[in-house]
């Protein structure tokens, strides 16, 4: 199930006129497919994830997600829509202070109304593929910043979605912890068969990745691609 | 339900302090009913519980006089046309005047209560010779006989502490309370009347020359109790929507500090209804525990208190204040945790920071 946007076009007020952010953008990423966006500061990277994650409504375009078209949809079916076919993974992680990594697996679980006893089994293996098994019982307060950044993903992953969205996954983490996330996204990128667009400043860092994309003046243009096809 | 208890787990000091502070509330509030309603007793239910009785008729107040028992006087005349009313089964002349009564050897002061022996609002040991007193007085002093207005009686306990104005209610035969109340002149104080509920108690007042009240109306007559009964209602009032103010104050403040863990939620697919719910569930809890702790406290001090002072234990000062304190703060938290509905998802991302 792939996620394609089509001729995005999104603006935010700015006085009493409108700033362009996006301008006629398109995209596709196919099932296990791991696409990169790269830009300058306030080039409109997150814009472009909040579009494609339904948090913003665009101007113009259409927005598909497994082949299910949004672009009409009214709040409520997008809200459906994010619980069922999206997974966020966000810059701070943004865990909920009082759960465990566990429940915070199972709190994305009981949003999407899944039985307990499978989310449980679930969560317990989602953690136990991203090296989170000793740390399941956990608050996010005693986490690490990579742990938390995992549990994040593992978040994401928990009601299987097609379309996993990550912004900047990796700020706030030194280099080899960085590293380690982005290739923890291609492998279950792959292994899960989503299609993830990933948000990052760090070129040095998307060896893992299957194409690179630069945003520039709400322009989306591609820099490297069929790089591991 | 899933967030809501394990951020009751988590923050759990902060929400013990709400809790206590609900406790305290309801403490006070619950002691306050109970006064409330043993004063009530104290003050008018000898003329509140009186069996065959649904309205008392008043003599119609001098000009510009407030409708007042003490200064109400009805002839036998009036009497007489009440019992003749179409729908009125009874028509039960009342006497009631201060007195004081000799009693073991002391003077107390006591509401004398002046009823035909064997009417309908007369207790049934009520007889020439014999007066029926309030177990306040016969549980204290048990030699049986008393005299009042110069007239020796033997003394029967009534069937619970009734009282009226704040004295113990002493009844005796309507024709002795007239002797006592000489000065005074009349027949009886009101008419109690047993009226069935398609009664025209206007026309009854229009051919008796009288005033006729029911219920809380009618009690409001009873010298203090309106000005006492008022009051205490109105701090209880006053509690309830402190009460409201306090939780939702403390919500708001909640709901604005996990904003941001709001915003996530709904990033992730969490609706509004969801949310609101969860946030609900938590004050109901809260409100619960420190509700039930607080009541449960007040009850018992109660229980000691209305050894000494007049202080009425039972499911209306108890349970009810408990009732309504759950539901003035629910509804104070249901205005708060409204916010919700006003988080945009998208403070999830970096994009709107
Ligand atoms: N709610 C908003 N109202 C007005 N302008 C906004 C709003 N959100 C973002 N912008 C503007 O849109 C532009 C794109 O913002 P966006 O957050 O998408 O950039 P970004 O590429 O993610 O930047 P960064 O790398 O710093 O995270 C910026 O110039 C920003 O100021
Ligand atoms: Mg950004």
């Amino acid at each position: 199930m792939s996620l394609v946007l089509q001729g995005i076009r999104l603006s935010y007020p700015d006085g009493d006129q409108r700033r362009t952010v996006l301008d006629d953008v398109s995209l596709t990423v196919e099932p296990g497919e791991l696409a990169a966006v790269t830009g300058p500061s306030g080039s409109g990277k997150s814009s472009l994830l909040a579009v494609a994650g339904l948090l913003l409504r665009q101007d113009a375009g259409r927005v598909l997600l497994g082949g299910t078209d949004a672009t009409d949809l009214k709040p409520a079916q997008r809200t459906t829509m994010r619980r069922e076919r999206i997974g966020f993974v966000f810059q701070q992680a943004n865990l909920l202070p009082s759960l465990t990594a566990t429940d915070q697996l199972l709190a994305a679980a009981h949003l999407a109304g899944r039985r307990p006893d499978s989310a449980r089994e679930r969560a317990a293996e989602l953690l136990g593929e991203l090296g989170l098994a000793e740390v399941a019982g956990q608050r996010p307060h005693q986490l690490s910043g990579g742990q938390r950044q995992r549990v994040g993903i593992a978040r994401a992953l928990m009601n299987e979605p097609a379309v996993l969205l990550v912004d900047e996954p990796t700020s706030a983490l030194d280099r080899t912890r960085g590293q380690a996330v982005i290739d923890l996204l291609a492998e279950v990128t792959r292994r899960r068969a989503v299609a993830t667009v990933l948000v990052s400043h760090d070129l040095a860092s998307l060896a893992a990745v299957d194409r690179v994309l630069d945003l520039r003046d709400g322009v989306l243009s591609e820099l490297v691609s069929g790089q591991r096809r | 339900m899933f967030i809501a208890l394990r951020d009751l787990r988590f923050a759990r000091g902060r929400f013990a302090l709400m809790g206590a502070v609900v406790a305290l509330i309801t403490l006070l509030v619950v002691l306050l009913a109970g006064l409330t309603s043993g004063l009530a007793r104290e003050s008018v239910s000898g003329v509140r519980d009186l069996p065959a009785t649904t309205a008392f008729a008043f003599g119609t107040p001098a000009a510009g006089q407030q409708l007042n028992v003490a200064d109400s006087r009805v002839d036998a005349d009036q009497v007489r046309r009440w019992a003749g009313q179409h729908g009125v089964a009874e028509a039960n002349p009342l006497g009631i005047a201060p007195a004081r009564l000799r009693i073991g050897g002391q003077e107390v002061a006591v509401t004398a209560f002046g009823a035909e022996p064997g009417s309908g609002i007369a207790p049934p040991s009520l007889a020439d010779g014999r007066i029926v007193a309030s177990t306040a007085l016969t549980d204290k002093y048990r030699d049986g006989r008393a005299e009042l207005g110069g007239l020796s009686y033997s003394v029967t306990p009534a069937a619970t502490a009734v009282s009226f104005s704040h004295t113990p209610v002493v009844w005796l035969p309507l024709a002795d309370w007239r002797k006592l109340d000489a000065a005074r002149g009349g027949y009886a104080s009101v008419i109690a009347l047993n009226a069935d509920s398609g009664a025209d108690l206007a026309a009854g007042d229009a051919a008796a020359r009288t005033v006729t009240k029911s219920g809380s109306a009618a009690l409001s007559a009873v010298g203090s109790y309106q000005a006492e009964n008022g009051s205490l209602t109105l701090i209880q009032v006053l509690l309830f929507a402190v009460s409201a103010l306090v939780i939702g104050a403390f919500f708001t403040v909640w709901t604005v500090q996990r904003a941001p863990d709001l915003a996530v939620l709904k990033a992730i697919g969490a609706s509004n209804g969801y949310l609101v719910r969860d946030a609900l569930t938590q004050a109901i809890v809260v409100l619960l525990a420190g509700g039930i702790a607080g009541a449960g406290v007040a009850t018992g001090l109660g229980v000691l208190a209305a050894q000494a002072v007049p202080f009425q234990v039972d499911v209306t000062t108890t349970l009810v204040p408990l009732a309504l304190m759950v539901a003035v703060g629910v509804l104070g938290a249901a205005i708060a945790v409204r916010r919700i509905t006003s988080v945009d998802a998208i403070n999830a991302l970096g994009a709107a920071r």
